[in-house]
Order: structure tokens, then C-alpha cells, then sequence
């Protein structure tokens, strides 16, 4: 999935790696380097996603934001921030950012994270159904089919599934899932997800010739149909 | 010339030295305590006065009305010749403080002790007061008389009065000792005042030395206390706490920085190693170069997560995320920890037992109780043998405490002695080394305990481990 995506960050080398990094992931990247010159290219272009610093030169990232969205802009934002406490990040997502992510960060997070929030804009209003493949989810009675046969799923494998199945597609990474099925923002020392989708696996994928449930390597995992 | 300098130098470092003593605390609370010193005693010398000389004059006008009434009785009954006659005698008595005068409307002197009618006119009250002396008077001196006046049918004038001289003396004797007694207590109060208000200055200026003290450098010092818990002692007290507290941290904090040093230093310079060795080793293959690259990304991010280990503890310790206290329902709490552990718990074939006996709300950080309740559970489930037993209690307001929340374990559990050794930072067990961790868990989870007021109990749990978190009832708030 190509993206239009504009950094606003101020460190000209992060800046640079961030550019790298996701132009080598095909996006096409416009950089700036700080507040003003940002809300101007936010402003004159259309852009898929914003990756913006929270602490900017002159004017920060927080009143960045909060700018673009009283003009009308929607454009999801993402912020990046070397202040890593539940209540920095609570003033991100106040200030109108969709999603923050605390310096340093894995680059496989920031891609997973970022193809979520643009696929999210872009889905449709609030289902009562999602579908992957053969595997179907009812929000309303909280009962799963795989191909016809119902599966029964612990209420928090439930939410699980739902998580995945809302960002079917794309990577979703072990923390977005920490936070956003258990509302963990912080990292416990074992990697307990990857138990629970051991277990989820067992209900979805295990009596069923095709996986949904895919491992990706160093990012986290991606429930997807196979490739027709 | 230079004897004029010295002079105004001395004079103005008189002053200088004076302003310095009115400026001080002491001064002004010594002059504070003498005016109302003063005040008081004047307030009661006043009251005094009042109830002797003015009991006396008001008694002697009461005889002088009581004597008029008598005489004008006298005059109804007698006429003017028995009243002339008892006056006449009265006037008669020596050493009497009496005067009398009665005259014909001409002014002719019927009878009576004074020399003439006095020329002072009378008051609102009918009272006359005017000096005897001019008037040849019962004594020889001058002095003063109050009479009261009014005339008789057929005009003639009756004058009854009081020498005043002995209740003119009483009062300026009296007027001196209380001008004595207020002299006297001002000074004392002066004295006084400036002793006690000296007496605490000094204490406050031994709490000055101490600080002074401690920023020079030396955080050992403590103000000394004088027993006696009043005030004082309580600042002196409270400060000390103080001090006991940022000593504490102080040496906290040194721990920290020297722990930092040794196990920060020890995977960053494997790290280190690694990438040189991959470089000095030279190949073209590019699969080594990768596999060198995945490992030090594993490297970082656990050296990574030490850092951020370390900066929830101090932030916790810090105290500042008091601020943003909410009430936290700690069965929810306990609840998510449980259903995220319980998978992990049963891949080992542990028995994770939960037991949510109340519905408890505390005040405090919802993620930092998430992250404890979290670490508890992983620890219990790291070192727990498999097929072991973990029960996980949350447990509602009891005598002295709000909520508890206990995680017993029944692996190898932690000897007595070894218990506050392991909530320092980086501190394990060796029967720890082998498996994954920091030793920054139980740091943190003390480090939250004490952020939320929290005890942490670490006791045995026969076998294995209980940590009990007690929250006080104020943390409920």
C-alpha cells in the first residue's frame, strides 16, 4: 500500500532515517523541519498520514495539531516523542493525534502502525460484521463461523480476534495489540501475545487447511485471507 | 578631624548595629510582647484607680446629699435659728473635713467655717469645686473642696462641702506608684520579651547553622531538637525527615548511578564486541553480517527496556504522578492481569488461580497497578516450576487497610535474608541468573508501592513466594 506521508520533525537526522526508511518501504516522503514550514506543506498537499515530533522549534507539535484539526484537517496523525508517560501520550491523542509512539522505536512498529491508522480512515462506518476469508465475526451476538462451523472463543480471545480482524491486512505489532485489546501502555518482560495467539490459532487456524493467522518476522502478526 | 570620622564611623556603626537589632524577629516580637504587656497592666492599674478614689469621692457625695437632706429637714422643723445653731456646731468640731457656710441673700455670713462665698460656679450636677486656702480653710494648707449649694426659702444660701485635700493627696500618691508599677513593668516586659523571643531565635538560628551546613555539602547534619515537643521541635522534627528522606534518595540515587554503570556497561560492551568481531572476521557472505545485525537489535532493545525499566522507577519514586491520581478499580485491574497471564501461566502447566473477593477502588495510577499486578504474575510464573501452583488474591477493606492484593507462588521462594536485598535495582538471586529479566520487577514494584503509600510484604509462602501489596485506607481518599 503506497502512502503520501509528510514528517515534521525537527532533528534533522531522525528526519533523514524516518524518510529512508519509509521510502524504502515505498512511500512517498516529504520532510520538514520544523512547525512552520509543516503546517504550510500540511496545508498545501494532500497527505495519506503526518509523522509529527512533539517537540518542535518554535511551534510544537501538540498546537500543531491541534491548528490543523480546527482548520478541517483530518489527516491521521501520528506522533513521535521521547516523553514515554500514559498521560504525554493522553495529551497527544487529546490534542488530536491518532496514535503515539515513544522514541526509540522499532521501524517495523511505526510502518505497522501507520498503514493501521490510513486503513482505518479509509474503512467503511461501524460494522456489525467483519469478514476475512471464511472467517466471519458477528459484533452483535459475539459469535465466530469459520467456513459455516461456529467457534467458540473466550471473551477476550474475542477482542482479540476483533482487533486483528478490523486491521485484516495489514501488520499488526505486539504492543498495538497490548495496547489496544488490554490497554497496556507499558511493556511486560514476557512475550505474553504471542501465547494468546497461540491459543487463538488453535480455535481458528488448526482445523482449517489455510492459516489466517500469520507470523510476520520482527514486526508482529496479520490475519489475512490467502492470496487468491 | 580623623577623630570626628572615628567618632561618626563608631556612631554609624551604632546604628547600623541598632537597625540590624530592630529588623531582627526577636526585636519586634519583644516589642510586640511589651506593648501588650503594657497595655494590660495599665488596662488593670486603670480599673484599680477607678474602684478606690472614685468609690471614695462618690461617697462622700452621697454623705454630702445625705447631710443636705438633713439640714434642709432641720430648717422645716426649726427654722432658720436651729438651723444656724446646728451649724454652728457642726462647723465647731475640729479636724473635720466639713465646710459649711450659710448666708443671707446679701451674702452676710450667718454661720458656717469658710471666710466667704466661694466664687466657682457650680457644675451641671450642682457640685462646686474650688481651693479652701483663699477661703481660710480647716487646715492650714491649700487644698481643694467640693461642695454643693442651693438656696433655702427666703433666699438665704447653705453651702455643705468636703475638704478634698486627703483624697487629693491618696490620689497623686496613688497616681505616682501606679506611674512606678508601669515604669517597672515596662521594663520588665521589655526584658522579658526580648529573653523569650532570644530563646527561640536561637533555636531558629541553630536550624540556619544546620542548613547552612547541609549546603555546604555535608547532608549528615541534623538540627538539633531541645525535647519539650512543642513547635520547635516539631520544625526541627519535620525537618530532619526531611533531610533523613533526600539523604535516602541521595544514596538511592548513587546505588542507581553505580548500578547503571556496571549493568548497562556489561551488554553494551558485548554489544560492542559483537559488531567488531563481525567486522575484523571478514566474508562476503551477508547472511553473517545480518545475523550479527539481528542480534544487536535484540541487544538494544533489552538494554532499551532497562532504560525504560529504570525511568518508570525513578518517575514513580519521584512522587509527581501523584498529581494525576484517579480512583482505580482494582478488580478490573487484577482481572486483565489475570486473563493476560493465564495463558502463560497454563502453557506450563501452572495452575493460575484467581480469587477477586471485593470490589476495591483506590486512588492512584491505573498503569503502574496494571504494570505491578504484571510483574507479580511474571515473576511468579518465571520461577514457579511447571505444573506449579500461582493463586492471585484481591482482597477488599480489612483493620488498617483499603485493599490486598497478593501473588503466592509455590516455587523457590526468597530466602528472609536476601528479601529487601531484591527490591534494589539489579538485584537477583542466583537461582535467578538463568532465567530472562533485568532484576528491575520487583524495583518497580516497590517503587509503585511506595508511590501509592502501598506496603510491600515479601514472606514465605511454604513453599514458595507471597507478596502481599497493602494499600492504606487513606490512599482511598
Amino acid at each position: 500500500m503506497l502512502m503520501k506521508i509528510l514528517v515534521i520533525e525537527d532533528d534533522r537526522q531522525a528526519a533523514s532515517y524516518l524518510a529512508k526508511g519509509l521510502k524504502e518501504a515505498g512511500h512517498v516522503v516529504d520532510v520538514a523541519n520544523d512547525g512552520k514550514e509543516g503546517l504550510f506543506l500540511a496545508g498545501a498537499e494532500h497527505y495519506d498520514v503526518m509523522i509529527v515530533d512533539r517537540m518542535l522549534p518554535g511551534r510544537d507539535g501538540l498546537s500543531l495539531v491541534q491548528v490543523l484539526r480546527a482548520a478541517g484537517n483530518d489527516t491521521p496523525v501520528l506522533f513521535l516523542s521521547a516523553l514515554g508517560s500514559v498521560d504525554d501520550r493522553v495529551k497527544g491523542l487529546k490534542a488530536g493525534g491518532d496514535d503515539y509512539l515513544t522514541k526509540p522505536f522499532a521501524f517495523s512498529e511505526l510502518l505497522a502502525r501507520i498503514e493501521v491508522l490510513v486503513r482505518r480512515r479509509g474503512a467503511a462506518q461501524p460494522q456489525t460484521r467483519l469478514s476475512v476469508g471464511d472467517l466471519e465475526l458477528d459484533l452483535l451476538s459475539r459469535s465466530v463461523r469459520r467456513a459455516g462451523k461456529a467457534i467458540d472463543l473466550l471473551p477476550r480471545e474475542f477482542s482479540l480476534l476483533e482487533y486483528l480482524m478490523r486491521n485484516a491486512g495489514s501488520v499488526v505489532t505486539r504492543t498495538m495489540m497490548l495496547e489496544n485489546v488490554w490497554d497496556y501502555h507499558f511493556d511486560p518482560q514476557t512475550n505474553v501475545i504471542d501465547v494468546h495467539i497461540a491459543r487463538l490459532r488453535q480455535k481458528i487456524d488448526k482445523d482449517f487447511p489455510t492459516p489466517l493467522i500469520h507470523t510476520v518476522r520482527g514486526a508482529g502478526y496479520s490475519l489475512r485471507a490467502a492470496e487468491a | 578631624m580623623l577623630r570626628t570620622e572615628a567618632h561618626s564611623a563608631g556612631l554609624h556603626g551604632f546604628v547600623a548595629a541598632g537597625l540590624r537589632l530592630v529588623r531582627t524577629t526577636a526585636f519586634r516580637l519583644a516589642l510586640l510582647y511589651l506593648a501588650m504587656f503594657v497595655l494590660s497592666v495599665g488596662l488593670i492599674l486603670g480599673v484599680v484607680y477607678r474602684t478606690t478614689a472614685g468609690f471614695l469621692e462618690q461617697e462622700i457625695g452621697e454623705t454630702i446629699a445625705l447631710e443636705v437632706a438633713g439640714l434642709q429637714d432641720h430648717y422645716r422643723n426649726y427654722g432658720l435659728p436651729g438651723l444656724v445653731d446646728v451649724v454652728r456646731t457642726r462647723s465647731a468640731v475640729a479636724n473635720n473635713n466639713s465646710i459649711y457656710l450659710l448666708t443671707t441673700a446679701a451674702g452676710v455670713i450667718l454661720a458656717g467655717n469658710l471666710s466667704g462665698w466661694p466664687a466657682a460656679v457650680p457644675n451641671a450636677s450642682g457640685w462646686t469645686h474650688f481651693k479652701v486656702a483663699d477661703y481660710g480653710g480647716v487646715n492650714d494648707r491649700p487644698s481643694t473642696a467640693q461642695a454643693v449649694t442651693f438656696t433655702l426659702p427666703g433666699q438665704f444660701r447653705l453651702l455643705v462641702g468636703r475638704d478634698m485635700s486627703e483624697i487629693d493627696q491618696l490620689r497623686t500618691r496613688m497616681f505616682r506608684s501606679l506611674g512606678w508599677i508601669l515604669g517597672a513593668t515596662a521594663l520588665l516586659g521589655l526584658g522579658g520579651g526580648l529573653l523569650m523571643s532570644r530563646g527561640a531565635m536561637r533555636r531558629i538560628e541553630a536550624i540556619n547553622r544546620t542548613t547552612r551546613q547541609i549546603m555546604s555539602g555535608d547532608l549528615t547534619d541534623r538540627v538539633p531538637r531541645f525535647g519539650g515537643g512543642d513547635e520547635m521541635d516539631r520544625l526541627a522534627g519535620n525537618l530532619n525527615a526531611m533531610l533523613d528522606r533526600i539523604e535516602r534518595l541521595m544514596t538511592g540515587m548513587k546505588q542507581v548511578t553505580d548500578s547503571v554503570a556496571h549493568d548497562l556497561r556489561t551488554p553494551l560492551t558485548r554489544l560492542r564486541s559483537r559488531i567488531e568481531l563481525a567486522l575484523l572476521h571478514e566474508t562476503e557472505d551477508p547472511e553473517v553480517y545480518r545475523s550479527v545485525l539481528q542480534d544487536t537489535i535484540v541487544e538494544a532493545d533489552r538494554l532499551l527496556a532497562t532504560f525504560t525499566a529504570l525511568l518508570s522507577i525513578a518517575e514513580a519514586e519521584s512522587g509527581a504522578k501523584r498529581q494525576d491520581f484517579v480512583p482505580v478499580d482494582l478488580a478490573e485491574v487484577v482481572e486483565l492481569a489475570a486473563d493476560l497471564y493465564e495463558p502463560v501461566a497454563d502453557e506450563r502447566g501452572q495452575r493460575l488461580s484467581v480469587d477477586i473477593r471485593g470490589k476495591p477502588v483506590v486512588h492512584g495510577n491505573g498503569q503502574l497497578l496494571a504494570q505491578v499486578v504484571s510483574n507479580l504474575l511474571d515473576n511468579a510464573i518465571k520461577y514457579t516450576p511447571d505444573g506449579g501452583n500461582i493463586t492471585l488474591v484481591l482482597d477488599g477493606p480489612a483493620p488498617g487497610r483499603a485493599a490486598c492484593i497478593e501473588v503466592a507462588d509455590s516455587g523457590p521462594g526468597i530466602p528472609p535474608d536476601m528479601r529487601d536485598k531484591v527490591l534494589q535495582r539489579f538485584v537477583r538471586l542466583d537461582t535467578a541468573r538463568a532465567s530472562p529479566g533485568n532484576g528491575l520487577g520487583l524495583s518497580l514494584v516497590d517503587a509503585v508501592a511506595t508511590l501509592h503509600g502501598a506496603k510491600l510484604e515479601l514472606s514465605d509462602n511454604e513453599p514458595g513466594l507471597k507478596v502481599s501489596l497493602l494499600f492504606p485506607p487513606e490512599a482511598r481518599r
